[in-house]
């Protein structure tokens, strides 16, 4: 409990008539990388402004480090922000723009000198320091960004998709630079971004929210392998979504009758009972597809597209649902309109969405 | 392909030639020796001299320039505030109260200085420098909003709020960040205002009472009794003043433009 150096509870938040923010309870502890995952109009980058002062919740409270600061203006919280499009001071030089807090709390000249000087060192910035902003690269814009915000020695550092503008390769370094950053300087960063692949590379725990609640809080490793829900598994691991019925268990192992077939999936016995219907989540890297197997669905390759990698391919099942299966390399023995099976290991079905068959979340 | 070349080129010409040639006229005639306005006598600066000993012409010069930067001060104050205001309102008739704001620059001038007449009567406000002073702020106000509050579409909201976020009060966020981005856009509106406010004649004539003069006043009543060589000197220097008054406006958007590149 000591740890924890930012705290939300029951946050609401609604603009007009849409309700943005829907409880939203979370602790974060201190030196954490922790990012807010999930698809734009989530109320993530509401969540934030929150945080920061920027906006004010309709109900609940944000505590730092054990103080309640809900009803403070942003300049009276101890939390810095890297805003998305950078919002660097045109007008201002970079030396100037990073200093700027410091000029704010009034520190001696040489010493926002000696400070900026460090900062823009820490991220690599150095010899930038009179160049106006408009003379600068989205890259370098963004350090600068980073550098302004860091300066003040935040309790916690707020990124709101900080890396969207850059390109792709640009955005991977940056991923990089950012973590290792965030480890010397042991500062608490939340993160925010709608890419999967950026939230698990750097993040200690993921938050994945929709439509303004959270839908699960965990490590990469949770989120990605045991999702809770079927929006977790389709948005951090491109799963696909069956629901079928229990027709029989044995020990662990349960067969699902789905509309058009039956399939084993691992169960816990202590939860699951003949009867129930169930959602079933597989990655689209665990569907196997064979001309000939027992325990699988009949389906006809659809599309099939080859990109990063990996063969992604469109199967459509006989009731006309489709399924994403991919692997890596090219199988040059799948052709459009092949017939062929698809099926999973048992082991590979996750069973989500297990307490509330909530039919809002997005369902495939 | 030459043939559609030439077309408007002409056109352009001649259009030209009939809105410049009167100033041209005028220019160069207050070079003529003569006192005649029709025929050329000869090169000569003395309608210039005589012009500077005018005591009443300069005094009225004085008092337009004075009225002038009282109600371009008062206004860019006003207009300022108000645009600021209204790009953080957002209420369903703020398109009305925009509309509202700018309203006297549409409205006859003849129709305003009249009102300004009743009104100032009935307030049994002596006429003079207050009363131009007012006249002028009212229809100056409108320059100033509309080009503050163009400026401040094109500047990203969230580089206040990192202000803020970095530890600025409301106030010094304002004077930090705010103000110096919409400034280009204020001393534009600020030299448009002035410009207008400095060749009014038809509000002013209404408000500014028996003893009071303003240039433009002043060259309207001299013409009465004939155009004479040192008017045209007159216009001359006025002309120039506009002309590179207009440059330097033109010259502070292009800035204001550039720095929007940051972002």
């Amino acid at each position: 409990m000591e740890d924890s150096i930012l705290e939300l509870k029951g946050i609401e938040k609604s603009f007009g008539s849409s309700e943005v923010l829907n409880g939203i309870d979370l602790k974060i502890k201190k030196g954490e990388f922790i990012t807010f995952l999930g698809s734009s109009g989530c109320g993530k980058t509401t969540t934030l402004r929150i945080i920061a002062g920027l906006e004010m919740p309709d109900k609940g409270q944000v505590i730092l480090e054990g103080r309640d600061v809900t009803g403070l203006e942003p300049h009276e919280r101890d939390v810095n922000t890297v805003f998305q499009n950078y919002a660097l001071f045109p007008h201002m030089n970079v030396e100037a723009n990073v200093g700027y807090a410091l000029k704010l709390r009034r520190m001696p000249k040489p010493e926002i000198k000696e400070k900026v000087k460090k900062i823009l060192e820490l991220v690599q910035l150095s010899g930038y320091e009179k160049r106006m902003p408009q003379e600068l690269s989205g890259g370098q814009k963004q350090r600068v960004a980073i550098a302004r915000a860091l300066v003040n020695n935040p309790k916690v550092l707020l990124l709101d998709e900080p890396l969207g503008a850059l390109d792709l390769q640009l955005r991977r370094a940056m991923q990089l630079e950012l973590k290792k950053l965030q480890k010397k300087l042991g500062i608490t960063f939340l993160y925010i971004t709608h890419d999967q692949e950026e939230a698990i590379n750097m993040s200690d725990r993921i938050v994945v929210m929709n439509k303004g609640v959270l839908e699960q809080i965990g490590t990469p490793d949770e989120v990605y392998n045991h999702p809770m829900s079927s929006y977790v598994a389709t948005f951090v691991g491109n799963a696909n979504i069956v629901r079928g019925k229990i027709v029989q268990i044995q020990g662990e192992e349960a067969l699902v009758e789905i509309s058009t077939g039956k399939i084993k999936v691992i169960i816990d016995p202590n939860r699951e009972q003949i009867g129930q219907e169930i959602t079933i989540a597989v990655r689209a890297e665990n569907i196997l597809v064979c001309e000939e197997c027992k325990e699988a669905l009949p389906a006809v390759i659809l599309e099939k597209s080859f990109s990063g990698g990996q063969l992604r391919m469109v199967i459509g099942l006989e009731d006309g649902k489709e399924i994403i299966a991919s692997r890596y390399g090219i199988d040059s023995h799948v052709q459009i309109g092949q017939k062929v099976c698809v099926g999973w290991k048992p082991a590979d079905a996750i069973i989500v969405d297990r307490e509330e068959q909530n039919d809002e979340k997005e369902t495939f | 392909m030459k043939n559609r070349t030439k077309l408007p080129n002409i056109y352009l010409a001649v259009i030209m030639i009939i809105m410049y040639l009167p100033l041209v006229f005028v220019v160069v005639f207050s070079f003529n020796e003569s006192k005649l306005t029709a025929a050329w006598t000869g090169f000569s600066l003395k309608w210039y001299q005589t012009l500077w000993h005018n005591e009443g012409l300069r005094e009225a010069l004085w008092n337009s320039i004075v009225l002038g930067v009282l109600s371009c001060g008062v206004s860019a104050v006003i207009g300022t505030i108000g645009a600021i205001g209204m790009a953080r309102v957002n209420y369903k008739s703020k398109g009305i109260v925009e509309y509202i704001s700018t309203l006297p620059i549409m409205i006859p001038e003849i129709i305003l200085g009249m009102v300004f007449l009743a009104f100032f009567s009935l307030l049994n406000l002596p006429f003079g420098m207050t009363t131009l002073v007012i006249a002028h702020t009212t229809f100056c106000i409108p320059y100033i909003f509309m080009m503050v509050k163009a400026r401040l579409v094109g500047i990203d909201k969230s580089i206040a709020e990192a202000a803020r976020d970095l530890g600025a009060t409301q106030v010094r966020t304002f004077f930090d960040i705010t103000l110096p981005l919409i400034m280009p856009a204020v001393m534009s509106g600020c030299l448009l205002a002035f410009a207008m406010s400095f060749d009014d004649v038809v509000i002013s004539i209404f408000v500014n009472g028996p003893k009071l003069n303003t240039l433009p006043i002043k060259i309207y009543t001299q013409l009465k009794t004939g155009v004479t060589p040192e008017i045209n000197a007159l216009c001359t220097v006025i002309l120039i003043t506009v002309i590179f008054i207009l440059f330097i406006t033109s010259a502070l958007g292009n800035r204001g433009r550039r720095t929007d590149k940051g972002n």
